[in-house]
Order: C-alpha cells, then sequence, then structure tokens
C-alpha cells in the first residue's frame, strides 16, 4: 500500500492527459471523415465500392506497425510529403503530437466508418423519401431524419473509434515516436516503464487503461441496451 | 388541376409503362402486388427516375425526358401518404408536421398554420407526443396533417390501409374519404383490393404487370369491364375465351356453353366473364340455363361457394349463394343453373 501510494507521488502524468487529448481529437477527426466516407462510398456503384472499402478497412486489418511504416513512408522528414508540410506550413508530422494524432485517426477510422455506413444502410428509405416529399432540403433530411435514426449504430462506432484511438501503440511509436511530456501515450508508457523492469508503475498504467477502456465498453452497452429494447433472446 | 403520366422504366422482369391523366377528386391505381403501381407514385412524387417519359402537374412540368427537366421532390408541390405512414421516429407529432411546412419560411406564419391544422386533423393534445406513443388512427392523422400541410397540389396515397385488421381499416377509411373530400387537388390511390377502390374512388385505372389501360369511371369497371384483365381485378371469379356467333350469342368452349348476351356493337370479343354471385339455380326452360354437375361445396364466411361443371365442359364455373338458398345441393348431384344474359360480360384483351 505504501508502495503503491509512492509510485502514484512520484507518477508523471502526462500519458494519460497526452492520450486523452489524442484521443479525443483523433475520434472528432474520425466522426465527421467516417460519415463523410461512409455516405461517398454508399452511393458508389458494386464494383468500386468493394474495392474502396477494401482500402478503407485495410487499416483495421493490418498490423498497426505496417501502417505506421506507410504513414513513415508519407510524412518522413526525407520525403517529398514531409518535407514539403514543413517547409511550406512548418508542420511536423514526424516526432511530434500531430503524428500521434494522425497514427491514432488512421488506425481507428475504420471503426467509425463501417459502424456509420452499417447503420446509414439500415435507415428505413421511405422516412428519406418522406422528408424530400415534404420540402426538406437533404443536409436537413441527413441531421434530423438519418442521423438520429442511424444513431445506436453511430454512437457505438464514435465510442469504439475513441477506445481504439485511446490505446494506439504500434503505429503510433513508430510516427510520433515516444517523447516524455509530447508524444508519450500511456500504452508507449507501459512498454518503456517494462523494459526499463519497473513492473509496479506499469501495472498503475495497465490499472489506468482496463478502468477506462472497460468502463466505455460498459456504458456502450448500456446505451445500446435501452435503445434495442425489442430484441428476444435466442 | 390535371395529372398527365405517361412513362416507361425498366424494372426487374418487366417494364413499367403508364399513361393515365387525372383530374381534380380521386383516381386508383388498381393492380396486383407487383404491378408497378407503388413505382409509378415514387416516379410522380420525385424519389425514383423514370426511364422515359413526361409528367405534368396542372401545366407545370415536374418531368421530361425529351427536355430534360427533373424536379426535384422539394420543388414538386406533391404529398406523399406512405403505407406505413414513414413518421419521424425521432420526432413528436408537432415537430413532424413542421417538417411539412418545411417551405415555409416565415416563421410566424408556420406557427399558425402549425396549429390551425392539430385542430383540423383533432391532434390538439397529442403535440408532445412520438409516433410511438400513438394508435394506429392517430399515425394516420399525422401523417396526413404532416402531407397536407405544404399545400400540395396533388397527393399520392400508396396502400394507406393494407397494414389494418379491418375493423379499423373501415374507420380509418372513412377519415381518409372526408379528408381527400376536402382537398381540391388531384387524389391518386394506389391498391391492389376492389373493394377499397370501389368506395373510395371516382375513376381508376387499371394496371397490368406494369402497362396502363385507358381510366374509366369505378362503377363502370365493376359493373360493365371491357377487357379480360379489369374483369379479373374487378374480382370476376368465372372468365374464358369466348366468341360471338353470327346470331348474336356468344360461345365458350370451356363451358361448352352457348350464351344469350347483351349486343357487342362492333367490339372485339376474346372472352366472356359472368361473376358469381350473378349465376342462380334456375327452371330447366330458362335462357342460358344448363344442368351442371356439383362437384365442390365450400363454405365461406356469409356464403357458400359452389363449383359447377355444366355437360361437357373441361372448366367449372364458381357461384356463390347465401347460405339458405345453397341448401339443398351436395357435392355429386346435378342441378339447373342460369348465366342471366344481362350478366354476361363480353371482354376484349387489354393490348388492342
Amino acid at each position: 500500500m505504501q508502495e503503491l501510494f509512492g509510485i502514484l507521488e512520484s507518477l508523471d502524468f502526462s500519458p494519460l492527459w497526452i492520450s486523452l487529448k489524442t484521443g479525443l481529437v483523433a475520434t472528432v477527426l474520425c466522426f465527421f471523415l467516417g460519415i463523410w466516407t461512409a455516405r461517398w462510398v454508399m452511393r458508389m456503384g458494386k464494383r468500386p465500392k468493394a474495392l474502396v472499402d477494401g482500402l478503407l478497412t485495410l487499416p483495421m486489418v493490418l498490423p498497426p506497425t505496417v501502417a505506421g511504416f506507410f504513414l513513415l513512408l508519407i510524412f518522413s522528414m526525407r520525403r517529398p510529403v514531409g518535407e514539403f508540410l514543413y517547409a511550406t506550413f512548418s508542420i511536423k508530422v514526424v516526432q511530434s503530437w500531430l503524428g500521434c494524432i494522425v497514427a491514432a485517426s488512421v488506425i481507428a477510422f475504420p471503426l467509425m466508418y463501417r459502424n456509420a455506413r452499417a447503420a446509414f444502410e439500415q435507415v428505413d428509405i421511405e422516412l428519406i423519401y418522406a422528408g424530400r416529399t415534404l420540402g426538406m432540403s437533404e443536409r436537413r433530411i441527413f441531421w434530423r431524419v438519418v442521423l438520429p435514426s442511424a444513431g445506436p449504430g453511430v454512437v457505438s462506432g464514435t465510442i469504439l473509434t475513441f477506445a481504439r484511438a485511446l490505446g494506439e501503440y504500434g503505429a503510433t511509436s513508430m510516427l510520433a515516436g515516444n517523447i516524455a511530456g509530447k508524444t508519450g501515450t500511456i500504452s508507449q508508457r507501459i512498454a518503456m516503464v517494462i523494459q526499463n523492469g519497473d513492473y509496479a508503475t506499469a501495472g498503475v498504467w495497465v490499472a489506468v487503461i482496463l478502468i477506462i477502456s472497460f468502463g466505455i465498453v460498459f456504458l456502450m452497452n448500456v446505451f445500446a441496451d435501452s435503445r434495442l429494447k425489442n430484441v428476444k433472446k435466442w | 388541376m390535371t395529372l398527365e403520366v405517361d412513362i416507361k422504366k425498366r424494372l426487374n422482369g418487366f417494364t413499367l409503362d403508364v399513361a393515365f391523366s387525372a383530374g381534380a377528386g380521386v383516381t386508383a391505381l388498381l393492380g396486383a402486388s407487383g404491378s408497378g403501381k407503388s413505382m409509378t407514385l415514387r416516379c410522380i412524387a420525385g424519389v425514383e427516375k423514370p426511364d422515359e417519359g413526361r409528367i405534368v402537374l396542372d401545366g407545370r412540368v415536374l418531368f421530361d425526358s425529351k427536355t430534360k427537366i427533373d424536379l426535384p421532390p422539394q420543388k414538386r408541390r406533391v404529398g406523399y401518404l406512405f403505407q406505413r405512414y414513414a413518421l419521424f421516429p425521432n420526432m413528436t407529432v408537432l415537430q413532424n408536421i413542421a417538417a411539412g411546412l418545411s417551405l415555409e419560411k416565415d416563421a410566424a406564419v408556420r406557427r399558425e398554420k402549425q396549429s390551425s391544422l392539430l385542430r383540423r386533423f383533432h391532434l390538439e393534445g397529442l403535440e408532445a407526443r412520438y409516433p410511438r406513443e400513438l394508435s394506429g388512427g392517430q399515425m394516420q392523422r399525422v401523417a396526413l396533417c404532416r402531407m397536407l400541410a405544404g399545400e400540395p397540389e396533388a397527393v399520392l396515397l400508396d396502400e394507406p390501409f393494407a397494414a389494418l385488421d379491418s375493423y379499423l381499416r373501415w374507420q380509418l377509411e372513412r377519415e381518409v374519404r372526408t379528408t381527400l373530400a376536402e382537398f381540391s387537388g388531384v387524389s391518386l390511390l394506389v391498391s391492389h383490393d376492389r373493394g377499397e377502390v370501389y368506395r373510395m374512388s371516382e375513376r381508376v385505372c387499371v394496371l397490368n404487370t406494369g402497362k396502363s389501360e385507358p381510366v374509366v369511371g369505378t362503377r363502370t369497371l365493376f359493373e360493365r369491364p371491357m377487357t379480360l384483365q379489369s374483369a379479373l381485378i374487378s374480382g370476376c371469379k368465372n372468365c374464358a375465351a369466348a366468341q360471338i356467333d353470327a346470331d348474336g350469342n356468344v360461345w365458350v368452349p370451356a363451358w361448352n356453353l352457348k350464351l344469350a348476351c347483351p349486343p357487342a356493337d362492333g367490339r372485339a370479343v376474346t372472352h366472356v366473364g359472368v361473376r358469381a354471385h350473378y349465376i342462380l339455380p334456375a327452371a330447366p326452360d330458362t335462357e342460358n340455363a344448363a344442368l351442371c354437375r356439383i362437384t365442390d361445396v365450400t363454405d365461406d364466411v356469409f356464403s357458400r361457394v359452389l363449383t359447377l361443371m355444366p355437360p361437357g365442359a373441361q372448366a367449372p364455373l364458381r357461384v356463390e349463394l347465401g347460405k339458405e338458398d345453397a341448401k339443398g345441393f351436395f357435392v355429386g348431384g346435378e342441378a339447373w343453373f342460369a348465366l342471366p344474359k344481362e350478366a354476361v360480360m363480353l371482354l376484349g384483351d387489354a393490348e388492342a
């Protein structure tokens, strides 16, 4: 007990804030991008849809380090895009907090996109037709009819996106690195302290991640249950 | 106020080819399920696009494939009543109705219209309820109210009573009838139920696997259908191929009967139809009577249906009698039945 208080007193809490900030920003980005992409893919023909959907889902099925490798290829300061971004806008993705966001967003994006699309595809088309014949603008139909109808799916997609972005490790460590107080997320801190043999500190961070992640999934289940009253047990 | 429709659209398995013109009042589109009725309505509303053709409402061109006019549904001023009402589940009654006033930009006018609509459709007190908290009848009233809120020039009703049980149906049908009677524009009712069409509409257009027949008065369709297809859809149980003889009688090979009939007046007759409840037990020397063998007796709710085989016939006749009148008839028995001359309907082919 004494030991635990000692660890907590001397603990650097920066990984928690960095992870939460990264998770939040990545979730907001993925939310809008995922919804927009879902709408775009839904309007496609069969073949292009299969192709684009496959590409967009890749980050979910590939090892995160592979995604990290591609991100490095794009954003490395020794490559055209990275060099251009730094020279023109002073934007540095590699070894920066922006890198954390990019890595987390890319890895978590498929969760948002796929959940949003599945939810949109289940919306009763007659509701949309009704909105149109009533003179509602397409934008209004989307925000007032489609989104509320697809609500549960979109919400669970958003929560999963946040959970995934919060815990991202592989791509982040390659792109953003583990700079304490800047890009050092919880998962990177855990890996680091374990390498140093500091299992007590690792345990504290593991507990933090466990509590947050389980809390999120638990909340999501409660939310989904209250929405799906008619689901039968079988 | 007229709605002129002349459109073609390729669908799974058949081509929709509909041409009709509807004035103020209720015009019905009658056809079996899958005959393209709902698709026709959707094309008129603008949520589906015909391959070619023209749709004109009160002089306004809504769609014309030649001049590439295709007004979005928002600008057509065509109301649509969906079979399951399509009320927005996340909006209250008031918000649903307000959605129907989307085109009204002035907030004060909108509020005023809302409250007068609530009164007119007896929805006061339900403003804050969600659709799932309403009864079937209330849901329909909200849907009607929402549809008419934007003051459309035409309304389209897509099988509005199909999902209801018969008791509630009767009452809701009456409400819709009253509402449509007050509506000055064009009403189009889509249905596969001939009773509904008979009660609700003044004119009817029969749709037969995507092909429309000329619009006729509803009474006319049921009393004197002109084609085999309209006779079948109007519920005629006995139809058979036939030809007019030189003496003006009609020869029906399938029933092995030669029947006296009303004059053909030069029409091309390919079939005859006789409604089941017009065939009656008769004395042997009656006109159009035959000694028939009874091959089946089926009890229906309020009547008894006999299946008859005239001598030498290949196809049976179906007869519907009151339970009392049908008492003496049993399977295997023989009895004289007559097909009264004025009940013999001479039918042509829709293609002709």
